[in-house]
């Protein structure tokens, strides 16, 4: 067991060593780079060290996603500020050479390009810095600093308070106050209770929650111990999809990290709180990620939703008060706590506050991970950060909102992302996948698309999700070959409604929004392909 | 056993009624004669809000709600039979029988099946979607019993009743979506399950022709099940 | 005025259906002074009609001749009424549809062990099966629906006469699939 005064030396000390090197060269290690064989590259970049014999001089760190990922491999160099894309394992020797000097011409990434500069980083402020693998650099940020000012300088209910005033709204999509949510648990009866920390991102093209477990899994350790303080509960899980085996490798070395130096466990920072965490894999079903599926897999039982009332805060894990929240909620926590619910509540909008991540995909220049405020704009999202659609080809819609989200055309670029704004046109805010589509996309293959996976993603509890889903998808086929009726496009119409308000649980109450909101903004590409259609009026 | 529990008063279509706290809109309105259709409740199993036919309207509440999984609440104004919900009513049904291979003429629960009432008194006159054609499999391997998964409507009761009267948790469901199947045991011939006990409730539990006693003629499989609400009396009982 | 021309039509079912119409016995009587049967596997007629009032239609479609006929039928009959549970849903008939229609034939025609003598897939004169048995409302628009295995005498004369008053039969209460 370590006190908080041994940790801030041991930082100290991880700070003395990191100073002693001139340079640090930074080498993404997450799922994106690694899978374009960044680690070789962080080989040879070590061996040109060893062969200038620069080991003193120079670190070469595996750190976690800097976010570019079209850019990919990506490596960093500090104090030199500078980044390299599309790195090579021939390039190891240049970069090193390059030290201090011009950056190596035909790899550098300028620094300076809106995808950068109109980012704000909270969640992802350590993503591409620190090595996940270390708990000692993630000290040297600052780390569990604010466990230790929440353990020792404040009250749970003055924690719950900062999280309220911060404004914090879910990042797993339904925008639920998680002040609210804390108090609700804090206030519940019963001696046990349980903080589940929810990473079973399973929309496609979304990989928000994978980079920052991958990149910070301390982030969501500290997050985790302060909500069960704040809460009261003494056991904590964090559902993975077991699709993520570098994020869960590196989950269970900083849990294990973290037992050992004191901040997770028995009598955490020698102040008398126990919490302990345990790591749950989803074995790859979408509705796991509804939160009262995932309780039941972490029971051990089929990932099935239930009806709620009563809420997990009421009746979760167990039948015992639960506290439920997303990977990036959490990660939220920290800076929170250390610098003050109001700091936050400065950045966003009225109704949406702080920052949100996106997954960039589709079609757009800078695909990739983005941290930008609530309140910015989906034109500044897809046009500047994201450098537009690549080609001649004009941009056509973004989907946000993941598989049950809604596609929102050009016309409404301007509309400033935040949870509501994004509902008044017809799709979610979800956990942050933004697909983006240009002309060439067809809107009515979009929605047959996301209806198939809805349908295959179905549990089968509730008749409405379980055959709507695959009867719309039916019909959706039907209209895309061009055998469709007028009549089914009535049903299709019906069974959205149908399923939108009957079904069981959001992965049935959302299905339809691909289709609604495709059918909203885009009727005409419906008609086109019905062979009954009237005319279209002039 | 005397229970403190508050009395809520509320309108059930219009009519003044009154219940305990911890009673749902489906009891209340059961207890007032009013009808709501179910096919997954049934008495003395627990509550899953699966088949959704009993969602009611509630005056103020954006969403439709399960009046079998609904707590009643002081005043709130519930309406169970709108012609929105008629309309989802009879789509669901409709969908059930799009996914199924329901023949009833052909069948031993014919007369006696939950689910033809409900298409007959909720007037789903013929059914919309095209069938889904599915391929289910008829287990015939258990002694006395039969599972013909094309009258499966999924409802879990006999999942429910063996797992929570009966104890044995022989049946459960594999697969997802459409795909999803009542199975024995980790999905092996029934005849072959090591934890049936051959008790016989999930057939009785059965709301349609879906688990039946062997050798019946058609039209002759009749389901008994006023046992259940005692033997899970009985056995909250013991577990005090 | 004169009278109703009526006709009724017997696709993939087993025919019960038009024993149970000939089950109305003498009401068939009080009938006939109001309708004429212009067509029907009763009467004589092998074309159907240009222009009839009521067709009256059994059993499910299953065969590129069903498929003709009833899309005939709909284009020259006013008001089409799907009879009994194989017109509604399908019923026995799509017990096949979870089998191939290769397999369908093989066993009707092939198989050692249902055919004795001569086993051969015949040619000619035989309609050819559709993939799937579907039920005539997924061919052409239906008017009224009436379930039942088969719908009881009484049934079929409450819509007959509805139709006669030239109301919509409220089948609800006298109708169910199967029964």
């Amino acid at each position: 067991m370590m006190t908080y005064e041994e940790l801030q030396e041991l930082a100290a000390s991880e700070v003395e060593k990191q100073e002693q090197h001139d340079y640090c060269v930074r080498v993404c290690l997450a799922a994106g780079c690694l899978s374009l064989y960044n680690d070789e590259i962080k080989n040879a970049l070590e061996i040109a060290v060893e062969d200038r014999g620069l080991g003193d001089k120079v670190a070469i760190k595996g750190v976690g996603c800097m976010g570019l990922c079209a850019a990919g491999p990506l490596v960093s160099v500090e104090p030199d500020g500078v980044l390299y894309e599309r790195v090579s394992v021939d390039d190891a020797p240049a970069i090193i050479d390059a030290l201090g000097k011009d950056p190596v011409e035909h790899i550098h990434c300028p620094l300076d390009i809106p995808f950068f500069e109109r980012q704000q980083k909270i969640v992802l402020e350590n993503s591409g810095v620190v090595d996940p693998e270390s708990i000692e650099d993630y000290l040297t940020r600052q780390g569990y600093e604010a466990l230790m000012i929440a353990l020792t300088e404040m009250s749970s209910a003055e924690v719950i308070d900062e999280v309220v005033r911060s404004g914090l709204r879910g990042r797993g999509g339904g925008g639920y106050p998680t002040g609210l949510k804390w108090q609700t648990v804090a206030k519940a009866m019963g001696d046990t209770k349980y903080v589940i920390c929810n990473g079973d991102e399973g929309d496609p093209g979304a990989f928000m929650d994978r980079s920052v477990l991958e990149s910070d899994p301390h982030r969501i350790v500290e997050g985790m111990v302060i909500a069960a303080y704040a809460v009261g509960a003494q056991k904590g899980y964090i559902y993975v999809r077991a699709e993520y085996p570098l994020a869960i490798e590196r989950l269970k070395l900083a849990l294990r990290q973290a037992r050992r130096h004191g901040v997770l466990g028995d009598n955490i920072l020698g102040t008398g709180f126990n919490f302990n965490i345990e790591i749950r894999l989803g074995a790859g079903a979408y509705v796991c990620g509804e939160e009262t599926a995932l309780m039941a897999s972490i029971e051990g039982n089929r990932g099935n939703p239930r009806p709620r009332p009563p809420y997990p805060a009421d009746h979760g894990l167990w039948g015992d008060s639960t506290l439920i929240n997303n990977v990036e909620t959490f990660a939220n926590i920290a800076p929170i706590v250390r610098n003050g619910g109001d700091w936050y509540a400065s950045i966003g909008t009225e109704g949406s506050k702080g920052t949100k991540v996106f997954a960039l995909a589709g079609q757009i220049q800078n695909t990739g991970l983005i941290e930008v405020p609530m309140g910015i704009t989906l034109r500044e999202i897809v046009e500047e950060i994201g450098g537009g659609t690549p080609g001649e080809k004009a941009f056509k819609a973004v989907q946000t909102g993941g598989p049950t989200g809604g596609c929102i055309p050009k016309e409404y670029l301007d509309v400033p992302v935040d949870f509501d704004s994004l509902v008044e046109l017809g799709s979610i805010m979800g956990s942050g996948g933004m697909i983006v589509m240009d002309e060439t996309s067809s809107m009515l293959g979009v929605a047959r698309y996301f209806m198939e996976f809805c349908m295959t993603e179905s549990c089968g509890k509730c008749i409405p999700c379980r055959v709507g889903t695959a009867q719309m998808f039916r019909l959706l086929d039907k209209i895309t070959k061009g055998q469709g009726t007028m009549t089914d496009l009535e049903l299709l119409e019906e069974l959205c409604d149908l399923t939108k308000y009957a079904s069981l649980c959001g992965l049935g109450q959302s299905a339809p929004n691909p289709v609604l909101s495709t059918l909203r903004y885009f009727r005409h590409e419906y008609l086109e392909q019905i062979i009954d259609a009237p005319e279209p009026v002039a | 056993m005397a229970v403190r529990s508050r009395i809520k008063t509320l309108k059930i279509d219009g009519r003044d009624v009154s219940g305990h706290e911890d009673e749902s809109i489906l009891d209340i309105a059961r207890e007032n004669n009013i009808y709501i259709p179910t096919l997954c409740q049934l008495d003395g199993l627990s509550i899953v809000g699966a088949c959704r036919l009993c969602l009611v309207e509630v005056q103020g509440w954006r969403k439709l709600v399960p009046a079998c999984a609904t707590y009643i609440e002081e005043g709130m104004e519930v309406f169970t039979n709108t012609e929105r919900l008629q309309n989802y009513r009879r789509m669901i049904l409709e969908l059930l029988f799009s996914e199924g291979n329901h023949i009833c003429a052909i069948c031993v629960s014919n007369g006696n099946c939950e689910l033809q009432d409900l298409a007959q008194k909720l007037g789903m006159d013929h059914v919309r979607f095209p069938n889904l054609q599915p391929v289910r499999t008829v287990d015939m391997t258990h002694e006395r019993f039969v599972v013909d998964r094309n009258r499966c409507v999924l409802c879990a009761r006999c999942v429910r009743v063996c797992d929570e009267i009966e104890g044995a948790h022989t049946w459960d469901i594999k697969g997802r979506g459409v795909d999803a199947r009542v199975i024995p045991d980790l999905d092996i011939d029934w005849g072959d399950s090591p934890t049936c006990t051959s008790c016989g409730k999930c057939v009785n539990v059965c709301p349609t022709g879906a688990l039946v006693v062997k050798g019946q003629p058609s039209g002759e499989m009749i389901k008994r099940q006023e046992f259940l609400v005692y033997l899970s009396e009985i056995r909250e009982a013991r577990n005090g | 005025m004169g009278k109703v021309t009526v006709a009724t039509v017997w696709l993939d079912g087993c025919s019960g259906c038009h024993m149970s119409l000939i089950d109305m016995d003498e009401r068939l009587i009080e009938l006939a002074e109001h309708i004429e049967v212009v067509y029907s596997p009763l009467v004589d007629r092998k074309d159907y009609p240009d222009s009839v009032d009521v067709a009256i239609v059994e059993g499910a479609v299953s065969t590129d001749e069903d498929e003709a006929k009833i899309k005939k039928i709909r284009t020259h009959t006013k008001v089409l009424v799907a009879l009994g549970d194989c017109a509604v849903d399908a019923n026995v008939p799509a017990m096949r549809n979870p089998i191939k229609v290769q397999d369908v034939m093989d066993r009707g025609y092939t198989d050692p062990e249902t055919v004795a003598l001569q086993p051969q897939i015949p040619t000619e004169n035989l309609p050819r099966l559709l993939p799937y048995v579907r039920p005539m409302h997924e061919v052409v628009d239906v008017d009224v629906f009436v379930q039942g295995c088969p719908p009881s005498a009484d049934t079929i004369y409450y819509v007959i006469t509805e139709l006669l008053a030239g109301r919509q039969p409220d089948l609800n209460q006298m109708t169910r699939p199967g029964a």
